[in-house]
């Protein structure tokens, strides 16, 4: 008896899991707006990729051309494949020498988008930015310098 | 009711047909005709079904499915066909070619039978046997013929292994199909399709003929999925252990009848369904509403069958994109250890039902 009880319990357990199974994938199809899919080339305009998205490094600048880089070299040593280079030179700054950026390289064909250059910057001058269309007809274009010409270091920034 | 039936039309085209030609020329030419009816059918459904499951599919998983060629993808599934037709017919090394070769043509072959004998609408039906049901179960199961040998003659080990699981889970289906069908058949006490239908002019089966009825139902269509190769029972194929299962090493368009070949099945299956539990083309109707039957009686037969038919098939697609694929071992266990014995329980559950009497 005890064995048939089981039986009937295993097939009500067995079809109500079912159920329950078909259940979710029933209210996906009555929803299509929860679709997820992204019509790309035709949504270009619109599309906003989520908040953490790593598209590229990029060194922000503000209105009067100035960021936050003082040239410390932290992100170059955290990279591991060696993208990011650092290339700094002396400045006369109220009659004192002071060590100021000169280039910042970013080899973009090297980067794996690890963000701990991102995490290691002190000063956070540097950030990921949302872009993604990363593809370029030459190589030599994802050598990237990303301080604007002319720029220099923001005002306080130590 | 007479509006919409197609004997009138049979009627007409055979008498203009014997007006200009021998009786034997007359018979040659109404062949010819249907056959090319139902190949443009076969063709058209397949088209329209494998676009219809990319579609439900993609919503069931919150993906938008083909939208590229045309207006919402609907010319995907020509260009695919166009693909297919041009690609390369390869053969193995190994491959027994006449074997090979012949496989795809049995499939297709024990599909366009079963499609034969499925009643679209009054009239509308080309072979109305007195074993309507029988004939159908047993040629739609001749397709695992073809199966058993593409899975032979490819001298592939994936496609062998496909073969046979296939050859075991449709001997083990077959008789659940069948006893659930027989279980209706008790009830009207006839196995042909078209009378099967007259006798549910007063109401469905399903609803007719109490839980029994409504247990044979889910049986059949958990049976009828697995007949058809289909997931959640698509061991046959396996794409994940099997890679395509018995087609692996067809191309072009041997392997496209293969897969229209499951796309049909499924319509069969779906229309035996809608035929023997949901009245075929017989409109809904309740007992003494003669107002409300009337209402219903204005929506064309062969909509109200190829409605239940749709619904049918979508059924098999929510199971489909639901449950995960059952092991070898599962399989079996289900048909042999829960299916049968409670179908044979149920069959005699509704012989005594209909003994006492006690159906609508």
């Amino acid at each position: 008896m005890n064995s048939i009880l089981a039986y009937i319990k295993n097939i009500y357990h067995g079809v109500s899991t079912l159920l329950k199974g078909m259940a979710i994938t029933g209210h996906y199809i009555v929803r299509p707006k929860e679709i997820i899919t992204q019509q790309y080339p035709e949504n270009r305009a619109t599309l906003k990729m989520f908040d953490k998205f790593r598209g590229e490094v990029i060194l922000t600048h503000d209105e009067n051309n100035e960021h936050r880089c003082t040239g410390c070299s932290a992100c170059e040593v955290a990279c591991p494949n060696g993208t990011i280079e650092i290339i700094s030179k002396r400045e006369m700054i109220d009659g004192k020498p002071k060590k100021v950026i000169d280039k910042f390289v970013y080899h973009l064909s090297m980067c794996t988008f690890c963000n701990l250059c991102i995490l290691s910057c002190p000063t956070d001058a540097i950030i990921m930015s949302q872009d993604f269309e990363h593809a370029v007809f030459d190589r030599s274009e994802l050598t990237k310098v990303l301080n604007k010409p002319d720029s220099k270091l923001m005002e306080g920034v130590r | 009711m007479n509006i919409y039936d197609f004997t009138g039309l049979m009627q007409s085209i055979h008498e203009s047909l014997s007006e200009s030609l021998s009786p034997t020329m007359v018979t040659v030419v109404e062949f010819t005709l249907v056959a090319l009816a139902f190949m443009t059918f076969f063709t058209l459904l397949g088209l329209i079904l494998v676009y219809a499951e990319r579609k439900v599919a993609a919503f069931f998983q919150l993906r938008l499915g083909p939208m590229r060629v045309g207006k919402w993808g609907l010319a995907q599934t020509i260009a695919d066909a166009i693909k297919l037709i041009f690609k390369e017919p390869l053969i193995t090394k190994g491959a027994d070619k006449f074997l090979f070769n012949l496989a795809p043509f049995i499939v297709i072959l024990s599909t366009i039978m079963a499609l034969g004998a499925l009643p679209f609408a009054k009239g509308l039906h080309a072979l109305d046997f007195d074993i309507g049901i029988l004939y159908v179960a047993a040629v739609s199961s001749l397709g695992v013929i073809g199966i058993l040998i593409a899975g032979w003659s490819s001298d592939n080990k994936y496609s062998l292994i496909g073969a046979m699981r296939s050859g075991a889970q449709v001997v083990s289906y077959e008789l659940s199909v069948g006893l659930s069908l027989l279980t209706i058949v008790v009830l009207t006490g006839t196995l042909q399709f078209s009378e099967i239908i007259e006798s549910q002019r007063a109401g469905w089966w399903i609803f007719r003929g109490h839980i029994p009825a409504f247990i044979a139902f889910v049986i059949f269509i958990i049976a009828g999925t697995a007949e058809t190769n289909r997931g959640p029972f698509d061991l046959a194929e396996a794409e994940s252990e099997l890679t395509a299962g018995f087609h692996t090493e067809y191309s072009g368009i041997k392997f496209s009848f293969f897969f229209l070949a499951e796309f049909v099945n499924m319509f069969i299956i779906a229309g035996i369904g809608a035929t023997v539990f949901f009245g075929g083309w017989m409109p809904f109707h309740i007992g003494n509403w003669s107002g409300f039957n009337q209402v219903m009686d204005l929506i064309p037969g062969i909509f109200w069958f190829f409605g239940k038919v749709s619904f049918l098939i979508f059924l098999m697609m929510w199971f489909k994109w639901t449950f995960p694929r059952l092991r070898i071992d599962q399989l079996l266990t289900l048909e042999w250890k829960y299916l049968l014995p409670i179908n044979l329980v149920n069959l005699i559950l509704m012989a005594f039902i209909v003994l006492m009497g006690w159906h609508f």
